[in-house]
């Protein structure tokens, strides 16, 4: 099997797609034209420009290099969680909750990954910062998920979890309801994607594996892990995200204490 | 009845309320009235925890900082105008459901109401089904925020009653009601908020 490399005349070739998709827009007044292309050349500056850096952090295989793209992913990722939120907290958690959640749980599993690819040396750059990526771009979509259904549930539901309280429950007993829903709303795209994967769809790595020349087989390896890997870093990042926002919506006394949530913005 | 002071409240202060000092005795019932925005619900709040503040509340003389928030409600239990549900039926929002069921007529409800949807009770209905549900915990002090504001005279006579059986048994009760007959019938004394100061005066 070889792999066949592509030219810019095939890249521009494909982009009439994308111009197609525009004329039809712009015929139908949908109003989305100007939105399409910006974002296909968006996707277009964006990932030459993270090739660009993947070459040159691949050429480089430094740990402090690695360790300083993998901390921009994070910090990005976590702003992007917070963005995602219509409810925040007031004050640092809203920033601070999700990225601490998503840190903790990439990192964990990010470690658990390349223990079984065990690369050398195991920083080095061309497995540790796709799986990264991989991984935080999914353990992200749960904990935003999580934290968007808490957030709304325990807003909406105010009066039936102040009722448990009222009834003298403690506030674990009475934000359960609440926490199963934010929970499952967040396990359900990689429950989703492990269930259909091969029959419904082809996951985009293994695909682009595949493309790239390499053996179904091992892609299908390679996907597995990446899908367990991803279950895991969701279900530790979603449960902290989760647990640390109750937390931080209770207190002692068991009062539900929504006064630190900001107004909706 | 005795004179007994069960629920003793000194300088309890939160947000939106002057500080309030007042005491409550066994079998006894309080009335609260004030125009609306006074602070009435959030004293009630404040008496049952629910809300950050300060001051000193004790029940029979132990303080409520020596119980857990949660233990604490278990007791002094707030029954808020609007009441809530976190499951599907009527019968799933209580512990034994099987003594409950034998009270439904002293609400005025049909037996039968355990398998009905929360969705299908009416405001009234609700009501009346969070005073038995609040019962069940064998509470001493009943927090109550208008529960008859969505009553007829047939229903709110019946809620009265189950009160009164309560205050005859021991309990104690602070009635927040607009209705000032209601007021005379239930309590003999009257705290009137308003601007979130107090006055208090006898019926």
């Amino acid at each position: 099997m070889s792999y066949i490399a592509l030219t810019y005349w095939d890249l521009a070739f494909v982009s009439l797609l994308v111009l197609i998709n525009a004329g039809i827009s712009l015929y139908l007044q949908l109003g989305v034209a100007k939105k399409l292309l910006i974002a296909a050349v968006r996707t277009a500056i964006q990932l030459t420009l993270m090739g660009f850096v993947l070459k040159a952090l691949f050429a480089l295989t430094s740990p402090l290099w690695t360790a300083l793209a993998a901390i921009f992913m994070i910090l990005f990722a976590g702003r992007e969680i917070m963005a995602r939120q219509e409810r925040r907290f007031k004050g640092w958690w809203s920033y601070g909750l999700g990225t601490i959640s998503m840190t903790m749980a990439s990192f964990i599993v990010t470690i658990v990954a390349l223990t079984a690819i065990a690369p050398d040396p195991w920083y080095a750059p061309r497995f540790a910062l796709p799986m990264l990526g991989i991984i935080i771009g999914n353990t992200m979509t749960g904990i935003s998920l999580g934290l968007h259904n808490l957030l709304e549930g325990v807003t909406r539901e105010r009066a039936a979890v102040e009722a448990q309280l009222c009834l003298g429950r403690t506030i674990w007993v009475a934000t359960r309801p609440v926490i199963r829903k934010a929970l499952h709303s967040a396990f359900m795209p990689i429950i989703n994607s492990m269930s259909a994967a091969g029959l419904v769809l082809i996951p985009g790595m293994m695909t682009g594996q595949i493309l790239a020349g390499a053996d179904p087989i091992e892609a299908v390896k390679y996907q597995i892990l990446v899908m367990f890997v991803i279950a895991g870093g969701t279900a530790l990042g979603a449960v902290s995200a989760v647990f640390g926002g109750i937390s931080r919506l209770t207190d002692a006394r068991h009062r539900l204490r929504l006064d630190r949530l900001a107004e909706k913005s | 009845m005795t004179d007994k002071v069960v629920l003793e409240i000194k300088d309890l202060r939160r947000l939106g309320l002057s500080p309030l000092s007042f005491s409550l005795s066994s079998g006894e019932c309080l009335a609260v009235q004030g125009p609306s925005g006074a602070g009435k619900s959030l004293l009630l709040r404040a008496i049952a925890d629910l809300d950050p503040n300060d001051g000193s509340v004790a029940l029979n003389g132990i303080s409520r900082n020596q119980r857990t928030g949660a233990q604490w409600r278990q007791q002094v239990a707030y029954l808020p105008a609007e009441s809530g549900w976190w499951s599907e039926l009527v019968q799933d929002h209580f512990e034994d459901w099987v003594s409950v069921r034998k009270k439904l007529p002293t609400i005025l409800m049909p037996d039968d109401a355990g398998g009905w949807a929360i969705q299908r009770l009416s405001t009234g209905e609700k009501q009346r089904l969070a005073l038995l549900r609040a019962l069940e915990e064998k509470p001493k002090i009943l927090l109550l925020d208008e529960p008859t504001a969505a009553l007829d005279p047939e229903t709110t006579a019946a809620v009265e009653s189950i009160v009164s059986t309560f205050l005859e048994n021991g309990g104690s009760a602070i009635w927040v009601s607009h209705d000032r007959a209601q007021a005379g019938r239930m309590a003999k004394r009257l705290l009137s908020l308003e601007n979130g100061n107090m006055t208090e005066s006898t019926i």
